[in-house]
């Protein structure tokens, strides 16, 4: 077969098969998945669609543009790499590659003490949110270990379903690694609006059993009783593969600034891929749509003969937690300064590294996200009154800048 | 089942039976409409289901949608929607949008 083989039908992998024709690419290009699903949007999964029984999953792209771009889709998990004959092993057999693509993803971090209990759950694809959404019909109380971001989110739908939510995080705070104090804070206020209970600073210490059921979470202090536990504490890039192919992994599949591995003819993008990042000078994971969409974007020009170039993009994420959207634009990191706009129904955070802007963080204002992509994508930072001042302000800044 | 036009880029018309209750992008996307991304799945994020509307009258943009295109970079004009912000009903009946560039 050759061509270029991408293991993954994920955001990357369904990208960079469709793009790779778009871009001119003549070869062959297969596209395996674990999965016979047709590739669909995971951000739903923890925002609408738990919320409606009849819900259906939303595909990426119609099954009629795989068939117009050409692209064999293939359905079971491929068990083996071996780089030096340029195979992969599909249901025992091998399978040719000039190309290799490593679009697989990140799995979900579960608690060893949780492992094979039958109301413990967590949401990273379909199969999840379906066992989870059956599920909820015999469940009042719901605890969510974890504020994170998958983790609000779903706290956020299951108050709005009726139920009776409860967030355990360790931290001091939700959202503490991701967002600024005062986005946290608002975060917090408005979930709580919604009826969800928030413990910040609780270390889950134990859990009551019962046969194959949890009970309880146990505190240092008290126990929190619950029918059903969703746990979102992090994904973990799914490595295993790639690390027995000899292919250099730290926490993702290790790659260079054009996304090849360190094996020949192979390379990593997405959730998956850990590659140096402009941003922060050092090589990094990144999960979000966009990541993955614009690094098979950027790969897909290369394998269709465009000159090797960095990746490089101005990241961008989004989540809708209830009645917030909160947008981020840049990466915060090395920040040190941060200017703010707060009319209580909008905030605006603008992190600065000296009197650089390297993010903007916002809720419920798209304007001043939909500039800050643009100021960060120039390399601009507008003076401080502009920030506090608003979008239009600054708009007008950029425009003449 | 109202049927909507979509003009795309290189001027070809696709007609698409819309299901009430879809958005008008998740309409184009299951026609595979040529220049409809949604890359964000709908979530207003990314601007690459930007339409013009050409033909038939549509409820106007709620906040989010205007505020996105009003600060997106190219080609808005006084017609963009953003095709995943509007749900189809049947009053829609032979509407037509033009699918921006990108
Ligand atoms: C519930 C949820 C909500 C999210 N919300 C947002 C959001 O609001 N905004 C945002 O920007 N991002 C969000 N994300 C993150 C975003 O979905 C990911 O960053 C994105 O899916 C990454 O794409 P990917 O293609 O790298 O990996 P994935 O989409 O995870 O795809 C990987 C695929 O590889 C397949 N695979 C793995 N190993 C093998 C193998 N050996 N053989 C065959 N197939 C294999 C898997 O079956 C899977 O289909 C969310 C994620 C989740 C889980
Ligand atoms: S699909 Fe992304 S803005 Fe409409």
């Amino acid at each position: 077969m050759s061509g270029v083989v991408i293991i993954g039908a994920g955001h990357a992998g369904s990208q960079l098969a469709v793009s790779l024709r778009a871009e001119g690419y003549a070869g062959a290009v297969t596209l395996i998945d674990a999965s016979d699903a047709l590739p669909y949007h995971k951000p739903p999964l923890s925002k609408t669609f738990l919320k409606d029984p009849a819900a259906l999953p939303q595909p990426l792209r119609a099954a009629s543009a795989y068939k117009a771009a050409g692209v064999t889709r293939l359905t079971g998990t491929v068990t083996a790499i071996d780089t030096a004959a340029q195979t992969v092993t599909l249901h025992g057999a091998a399978l040719d590659y000039d190309h290799l693509v490593l679009a697989t993803g990140a799995r979900n971090r579960m608690l060893p003490d949780l492992a094979g209990a039958a109301n413990v759950h967590s949401l990273r694809d379909l199969a999840d949110a379906e066992r989870l959404r059956a599920a909820l019909a015999d469940a009042a109380h719901v605890v969510v270990i974890g504020g994170g971001f998958i983790g609000l989110e779903s706290a956020a739908a299951l108050a709005a379903m009726g139920k009776t939510v409860t967030v355990l995080e360790s931290a001091p705070r939700v959202l503490a690694r991701v967002a600024a104090p005062e986005t946290s804070a608002r975060v917090e206020a408005t979930l709580a609006g919604l009826g969800v209970t928030i413990r910040t600073g609780f270390s889950a210490g134990g859990f009551t059993r019962q046969g194959d059921r949890i009970h309880a979470v146990q505190g240092a202090q008290d126990t929190v009783p619950c029918d059903l536990l969703l746990v979102g504490i992090g994904a973990q890039a799914d490595t295993a593969l790639a690390r027995a192919a000899g292919i250099a992994c730290n926490q993702g599949i290790l790659t260079d600034s054009h996304l090849a591995t360190s094996a020949p003819h192979v390379w990593a993008i997405g959730d998956v891929a850990e590659t140096p990042h402009w941003q922060a000078d050092a090589p990094l994971r990144v999960e979000s749509v966009q990541n993955a969409t614009d690094q098979a974007r950027h790969l897909a020009r290369h394998l269709a003969g465009a000159a090797p170039a960095a990746f490089c993009t101005v990241p961008w994420f989004w989540s809708d937690i209830g009645p917030l959207k909160l947008q981020i634009a840049g990466l915060a990191l090395g920040a040190d300064r941060r200017v703010l706009r707060d009319d209580g129904a909008r905030l605006a955070v603008f992190h600065l590294a000296g009197d650089r802007l390297v993010s903007v963080e916002t809720l419920n204002s798209p304007a001043d996200h939909m500039i800050a992509r643009q100021l960060l994508d120039a390399g601009l930072t507008p003076p401080d009154a502009f920030m506090q001042d608003g979008a239009p302000a600054m708009k007008a800044w950029l425009a003449q800048a | 089942m109202p049927t909507i036009t979509f003009v795309e880029p290189d001027g070809t018309r696709r007609d698409v039976a819309a299901h009430p209750g879809e958005s008008l992008m998740a309409a184009a996307t299951r026609a595979n409409v040529a220049g409809i991304i949604a890359e964000c799945g709908g979530s207003a994020m990314c601007a690459t289901c930007h339409c013009y509307l050409v033909a038939g009258t549509l409820p106007e943009a709620e906040p989010l949608e205007a505020e996105t295109l009003e600060f997106v970079a190219r080609n808005t004009r006084a017609t963009s929607r953003l095709s995943c912000q509007i749900t189809v009903t049947d009053t829609m009946e032979g509407l037509v949008l033009q699918v921006a560039p990108q």
